[in-house]
């Protein structure tokens, strides 16, 4: 241990094998909520924390833990986890590294409708549920696009994607420009993506569908691997490419969707971290779901407890971006590095 | 096992390139589809293992509609090559060869049971890749690879094998390899083989029947020294050649290009095997 710590190179994660990942992420995941348990404008020791946890000790610091730091740590870890596996899923089935979870005019759909709502400034209590309807919506505009008599293209569901967020977008921007300021900043601040004052209310609302998602898509492993190896031999191996595609499509947007209507549009998590993951343990998805999953959960807690523990509180999403822009091209660096070397 | 094109018309959306065509397949034979450019031999190699959807007629896998089964109940019994597939990063020979246990899996199999292994470790064993299980399949040479994707098809365990110009990238060697690979194959484990092959010569050698397209109809079917006549070649692929017998069978001399280039519609009309 002492020589790997040590020694000049860096250490090879991918020997680890895809079990010691998952070992790695567990471990990082569980200090990393614990560090988030306890840091913030009431600082605890670990000690605390628990007795919190268990409802004895000091009341204020069983509120600070079980009304404000619980909840939103919990929220950023189904969030997290949501967009990690919605990336993955994408990802694998679109055969193209740079497919995320808003590719497919989720992103659009549900920014338009939140940003009228807020813009507007109406039914603000709405924003949640309305954002995951105009993703939903945008997406089944996208899926549409894509389908062919034959199929579901992917080149088409890109170009779908492309032109009906370009499109959205468009005029979410006018709605920005003829908004008032505190609206337009409140409006910048959903669209960058924030977890701050997520409560109970939120997690429950999402948390009993998101869980069933998240175990459907963790399911999709085998179906995915082999639609990495082309329509033929998909088709060869008895793969219904239309069905398959649509599961891993329904199941990517409802992911989406749940994460966007909590936390707004948080960029990078689910870029970045099935990048990361394959760079780790490969292409089989059997892995690379379940671990980008609990990457993203990952991500999003550690980027969660950076924007809160700054003297200004940033929104989650600025931090994932600054922190995921770099990663992203030092994993592009590596990866140039490496197939260089075949 | 049979394989068996009834009526079959179908090919590309707005482009019907085969057109009413009959053919049977026999079990346990080896049939190549030969024809020149453009003659639809892929696209009949893709309707008669369901890749491409059919526009009319019927393709009978042992008496059954492919297109109407459940795809996952036919791939038990019919793998196809294609020329060329993408290669996921960092998958080991291991790892792809067990994927093709996918149709004899239920869907919520995590990993291989010890059947499945079984097949998969012979698969590995009959394309000689045991030094390479841990390699990932991007370090293969070409020939390696081609390989590898035999392997993948053969741990599907399929009674009929359809491979869609198998040796494109493949050098001389590598070539005549992996057809004597394929022929064991047949010999040892009665395997029904449909290729398209565009090396002539190569069919000849291989065969025991060839179907000859043009155009999307099927021109001649029958054993080689029955098909490749100098006057299917000439009306096929436009060239003067002289079949002569050699110790490895019947090969094609080409002697050059028919001046008055290829069969036009009306000499489709006087197609002497109908």
């Amino acid at each position: 241990m002492k020589a790997v710590l040590f020694s000049k190179k860096p250490f090879n994660f991918t020997a680890l094998g895809s079990q010691g990942i998952l070992l790695v992420l567990i471990v990082g995941l569980l200090l990393t909520v614990l560090i988030a348990l306890m840091q913030g404008s009431v600082q605890l020791n670990a000690n605390e924390v628990w007795q919190s946890l268990l409802h004895t000790g000091d009341p204020t610091h069983q509120i600070i833990i079980w009304e404000l730091r619980l909840p939103r740590i919990i929220a950023a870890l189904i969030v997290g986890a949501a967009l990690g596996l919605s990336g993955a899923l994408l990802q694998g089935m679109l055969r193209n590294g740079l497919a995320e979870p808003y590719l497919l005019g989720v992103s659009a759909g549900a920014g338009l409708v939140a940003i009228i709502l807020i813009t507007l400034g109406i039914w603000q209590t709405w924003v949640p549920l309305a954002s995951w309807l105009g993703a939903v919506v945008a997406a089944c505009v996208v899926y549409s696009l894509g389908h062919t008599p034959t199929g579901v293209s992917v080149e088409r569901l890109i170009l779908g994607g492309v032109a009906v967020s370009f499109l959205l977008f468009a005029i979410q921007t006018v709605f920005l420009l003829f908004a008032e300021d505190g609206q337009v900043q409140a409006a910048l601040i959903w669209l960058t993506g924030s977890l701050n004052g997520r409560g109970w209310g939120e997690i429950i609302m999402v948390m009993p569908y998101l869980s069933v998602a998240l175990f459907a898509g963790c399911l999709l492993g085998r179906s995915l691997n082999i639609l990495t190896l082309g329509d033929e031999i998909a088709v060869s191996l008895g793969i219904s490419l239309g069905r398959s595609r649509l599961y891993i499509t329904i199941v990517a947007t409802l992911l989406t969707a749940g994460a966007v209507s909590v936390a707004g549009l948080i960029g990078f998590v689910g870029l970045l971290i099935p990048n990361g993951v394959r760079l780790l343990v490969g292409s089989d998805y059997r892995w690379v779901l379940p671990l980008s999953a609990l990457g993203g959960a990952w991500m999003l807690t550690f980027a969660d407890l950076l924007a809160r523990i700054g003297p200004v509180e940033l929104p989650v999403g600025a931090v994932t971006a600054i922190l995921g822009a770099p990663l992203f091209i030092t994993l592009l660096h590596r990866q140039g590095k490496h197939s260089a070397h075949h | 096992m049979s394989l068996e094109a009834s009526q079959l018309k179908g090919g590309y959306r707005d482009r019907p390139i085969i057109k009413n065509l009959n053919l049977q397949i026999r079990s346990g034979e080896w049939l190549s589809l030969v024809g020149a450019n453009g003659s639809g031999k892929s696209t009949l190699l893709k309707l008669l293992c369901r890749i491409l959807p059919t526009s009319q007629g019927r393709v009978l896998l042992n008496g059954k509609a492919i297109h109407t089964q459940p795809t996952h109940e036919v791939a038990r019994q019919l793998a196809m090559l294609p020329q060329q597939s993408p290669i996921p990063a960092g998958l080991t020979v291991q790892q792809f060869v067990s994927w093709g246990r996918t149709p004899h899996q239920p869907w919520w199999q995590w990993s291989l049971d010890a059947a499945g292994q079984k097949q998969v470790d012979l698969a590995i064993a009959q394309t000689q890749l045991q030094n390479y299980r841990d390699r990932p399949l991007e370090r293969l040479s070409g020939g390696e690879r081609q390989r590898a994707f035999l392997a993948l098809a053969l741990a599907q365990a399929p009674q009929v094998l359809l491979l869609d110009e198998p040796t494109t990238y493949l050098d001389l060697r590598y070539q005549l390899e992996l057809l004597e690979l394929l022929k064991q194959l047949k010999q040892h484990q009665g395997l029904t083989l449909v290729t398209v092959l565009h090396d002539i010569n190569l069919a000849a050698r291989y065969s025991d029947r060839i179907a000859m397209l043009c155009e999307g109809h099927l021109w001649a079917v029958g054993t080689p020294a029955e098909v490749l006549t100098p006057a299917n070649l000439r009306q096929v692929f436009a060239i003067e050649a002289t079949p002569i017998q050699t110790p490895i069978g019947l090969q094609i001399c080409a002697l050059g290009a028919t001046p008055n280039s290829r069969a036009s519609p009306d000499v489709l009309a006087t197609n002497p095997h109908p």
